[in-house]
């Protein structure tokens, strides 16, 4: 099953979670003390990321450290731009249309 | 560029954008501007694209019929009906992709657009509901991808957008 990206950062837990490894990498259990939820359910959503591509695994000794796919999240941020890019390309189009109305008009 | 608002930002849900924009014209041009077929067409399109309407009838219940047509002459077609008018306040539609014959591919989004003149300027606040990601996703897909460059901001400036709301 694929998942979506944005689905993964549309979660308030999700995105809290990537929030705080964007800081540091961290065990889960030193991720899900930042929670007042279950490990379980923190676990299922560091699972969500993992399968986003947006966490990586780095095991230390007995350890697992989760840390941030920084590459991964400028998909995200190469999304929002586009949809902003849209609507300035429009509105700097309809700029150019609003003053040739008004010499029109005058 | 000019010293005139832009504000762009999405919800937490990532499920609603939020688009507000000064124009330096006073608002019925502006109303005009965005409800009449022959102006919207000038516009509305992001070059090299451009914008075709085919049916254009500004009435609640009436409907946009349009595509956006890329330079290679590929369209792509979408329907708009409207939901309901308040003459130079706002109007609201029903945005669905469609095909040449005007069957939509449902669930679309909805659009709310507030208009609103101060000292001669005119403020358009449009905001765009989408039930599903996908489907916001797919508006940037639907032929945008290309003919915009883009640079990337960091990483911090999109949390910081996220974590604003």
């Amino acid at each position: 099953m694929r998942r979506d990206i944005f689905q993964a950062i549309a979660d308030p837990t999700r995105r809290a979670i990537i929030a705080l490894i964007a800081m540091q990498a961290m065990t889960p259990n030193a991720i899900a003390d930042n929670f007042n939820t279950t490990r379980q359910s923190v676990s299922k959503h560091l699972r969500i990321l993992t399968e986003c591509e947006l966490l990586k695994q780095e095991h230390q000794g007995r350890e697992i450290y989760y840390s941030l796919e920084i590459e991964k999240m400028k998909e995200v941020d190469e999304w929002l731009n586009q949809f902003r890019k849209i609507w300035e390309t429009r509105y700097n189009q309809l700029d150019d249309v609003l003053f040739t109305l008004k010499k029109q008009k005058k | 560029m000019n010293d005139l608002l832009f504000d762009f930002r999405l919800d937490k849900s990532l499920k609603t954008a939020f688009i507000n924009r000064e124009f330096d014209a006073e608002l019925s041009l502006v109303w005009d501007a965005f409800t009449t077929a022959e102006i919207l067409d000038q516009w509305w399109a992001p070059k090299p694209w451009s914008s075709k309407t085919k049916v254009m009838i500004f009435e609640p219940g009436g409907r946009r019929f349009y595509a956006m047509v890329s330079p290679e002459g590929q369209e792509r077609w979408s329907v708009q009906k409207y939901t309901s008018i308040s003459p130079k306040t706002n109007f609201k539609f029903l945005n669905a992709f469609a095909d040449e014959n005007e069957n939509p591919e449902l669930p679309g989004s909805e659009w709310d657009l507030n208009f609103s003149e101060e000292n001669g300027k005119t403020k358009v606040s449009v905001s765009i509901y989408n039930e599903s990601l996908e489907r916001m996703e797919k508006m940037i897909e639907m032929g945008f991808k290309e003919g915009f460059s883009m640079t990337l901001n960091s990483l911090e400036e999109l949390l910081a957008t996220l974590s604003k709301q």
